[in-house]
């Protein structure tokens, strides 16, 4: 065979999911949560300008970490990618199951939209299934406040069985409590008891037979419990996951492979097929989902997104959908140029002004020609160039189209012209880095399969 | 046992409401359109058409989300 990375070790090495801390005492988060949800935002709250990024092993998926103090302990918090699941459906999926599983999080914080709290407790759901070390953070509580959406934390918690923290982390509120539930439930100080999801006996029945075979071979690193749904919900994956971080080959257990094939089987008989089946396990989790959000939140006024609808209904309207948004971009590529002149002029005057003080400094100080053209003529100059030129437009046109994306204008654009870029073979979505003037490569790649 | 008044998604004329009966995708298709919570029953409102028509934006379990035509027409629904 070779030498391969496998044969030589180095498969160990690339495959680590270890986070490093500065020392042995640090507590390692995860932080994770559907797309969309104000992840981000906590991130930063958190850990301020304490952050790297690199990519996760073997995956051109972001993985950034950062670092923050709480009562005297460091805490090392790794943004896991967005996702909807944990079913591997996607790379990204992959890597956000793979870390909660075989990362060592001392503590998984999830979090969740108030104002679709519902939808993503879905993904809550299937953390708890993993680890009981969770802690929910409903974010965008004063969204949900405006829209007349009451979150019923404390019965949350109650249900779920782990600690459930509102917050609003732009505007730093909850984040004080959120750090202290993470604190307990990193050190093991508060009793969880999360919520058990039984399923329907004849599935309960065939985890329990998968689940012995199990618990055997990867001795307690794994819940076994959650691992026996996915080999039954023919999740293969997860085989090659605990090969790759456990290095527990359960590939050559026959004994084990024998009796899921039996088992599926016995279960796909029952349940008019494996289709079926699958959706069974993916539907209780929503109906679940459903109930508690029955349970835990209130919606006082029915009728709260009229208005928001209303100027959806503008904005994307078959007659000025389009209109406005061209002359919307058009306004903000006209302020930014126009706007940028000035200061670009400003700019440019200052630091010239300040070349010709380095050119008379030098000549003051008796500098060699060359020395003079190397640094002054030619670095300070190049730079004093590309500084009065990018920054201007760039200082006007980043936060303006953080505005847009703010006020959640972005994905109408999307929305709006999904259709022409379609035929373009592309998708809607990248209209926006169109708008960037620059085609990131990876956005190609990433056309999701439901979309492309 | 009204058959007739099953159809699939993108048929439902907007601001109208239907009930999700079954998935005619598979593969991860389906797994994407079970995580967005259309398992059978739930309640679907058409919202808003693009200007172009198509995709549309529904209203699922408290979200507005654009499904093109050629994903909606793989989810079929009773109608309201």
């Amino acid at each position: 065979m070779g030498l391969t990375s496998q044969s030589t070790g180095l498969a160990l090495w690339e495959n680590d999911l270890n986070i490093e801390k500065l020392t042995p005492g640090d507590k390692v988060i995860a932080l994770s949560g559907n797309p969309n949800v104000g992840k981000s935002t906590v991130f930063n709250s958190l850990t301020g300008l304490n952050q790297h990024t690199g990519n996760w092993p073997g995956k051109t998926v972001t993985n950034a970490q950062g670092r923050y103090r709480h009562n005297d302990v460091n805490f090392i918090m790794v943004d896991i990618p967005g996702t909807y699941s944990l079913m591997a459906n996607s790379v990204e999926e992959e890597v956000a199951r793979d870390f909660v599983c075989f990362g060592n999080p001392d503590a998984v914080v999830v979090v969740t939209d108030a104002t679709c709290l519902e939808r993503n407790l879905n993904l809550v759901l299937q953390t708890l299934e993993i680890t009981a070390r969770v802690v929910v953070c409903v974010n965008l509580i004063d969204e949900a406040k405006r829209k007349k959406i009451k979150i019923h934390c404390d019965t949350l918690a109650k249900r779920l069985g782990v600690p459930v923290i509102p917050t609003n982390a732009r505007s730093k509120k909850g984040l004080e409590k959120l750090m202290d539930a993470v604190y307990d439930t990193a050190y093991k100080r508060i009793n969880v008891n999360p919520i058990k999801i039984t399923y329907d006996e004849t599935i309960e029945q065939a985890i329990r037979r998968v689940q012995d075979k199990i618990r055997n071979r990867v001795d307690g690193k794994i819940n076994d419990r959650w691992v026996a749904l996915k080999l039954l919900d023919g999740d293969e994956t997860i085989l090659e996951s605990i090969n790759k971080y456990l290095g527990i080959n359960l590939f050559d257990d026959c004994g084990l492979l024998e009796l899921l094939d039996q088992t599926r089987n016995a279960l796909s008989d029952n349940h008019n097929g494996h289709g079926q089946l699958r959706d069974m396990i993916v539907s209780h989790l929503i109906r679940i989902a459903e109930e508690l959000g029955r349970e835990a939140v209130t919606f006082e006024d029915k009728q709260y997104n009229h208005i928001d609808r209303k100027i959806d209904r503008i904005l994307t309207s078959r007659i000025f959908g389009l209109p406005i948004m061209l002359s919307l971009l058009a306004f903000i590529f006209w302020l930014t140029i126009a706007g940028a002149n000035v200061p670009s002029e400003y700019l440019a005057d200052f630091l010239f002004g300040i070349e010709t003080k380095l050119t008379d400094l030098f000549t003051s100080l008796m500098a060699p020609e060359w020395l003079h053209g190397v640094l002054v003529l030619g670095i300070y100059r190049t730079i004093a160039w590309v500084v009065s030129v990018m920054l201007p437009p760039m200082a006007i046109f980043f936060p303006l189209f953080t505005l847009l994306e703010d006020l959640g204008y972005l994905p109408r654009v999307a929305f709006n012209l999904d259709h022409y870029f379609k035929r373009a073979c592309a998708h809607g979505k990248q209209a926006l880095t169109m708008c960037m003037g620059c085609l990131i490569l990876h956005d190609i790649r990433e056309v999701p399969p439901a979309l492309a | 046992m009204m058959n007739d008044k099953i159809v699939p998604l993108n048929f439902v004329p907007i601001g109208k409401t239907a009930k999700v009966k079954s998935l005619i995708s598979d593969g991860i298709l389906r797994r994407r359109m079970l995580d967005l919570g259309l398992i059978s029953d739930t309640v679907i409102e058409a919202v808003q058409k693009s200007p172009s028509g198509d995709p549309i934006a529904y209203w699922i379990r408290g979200a507005v989300i654009a499904l093109r035509s050629e994903e909606a027409n793989k989810i079929l629904v009773e109608v309201n």
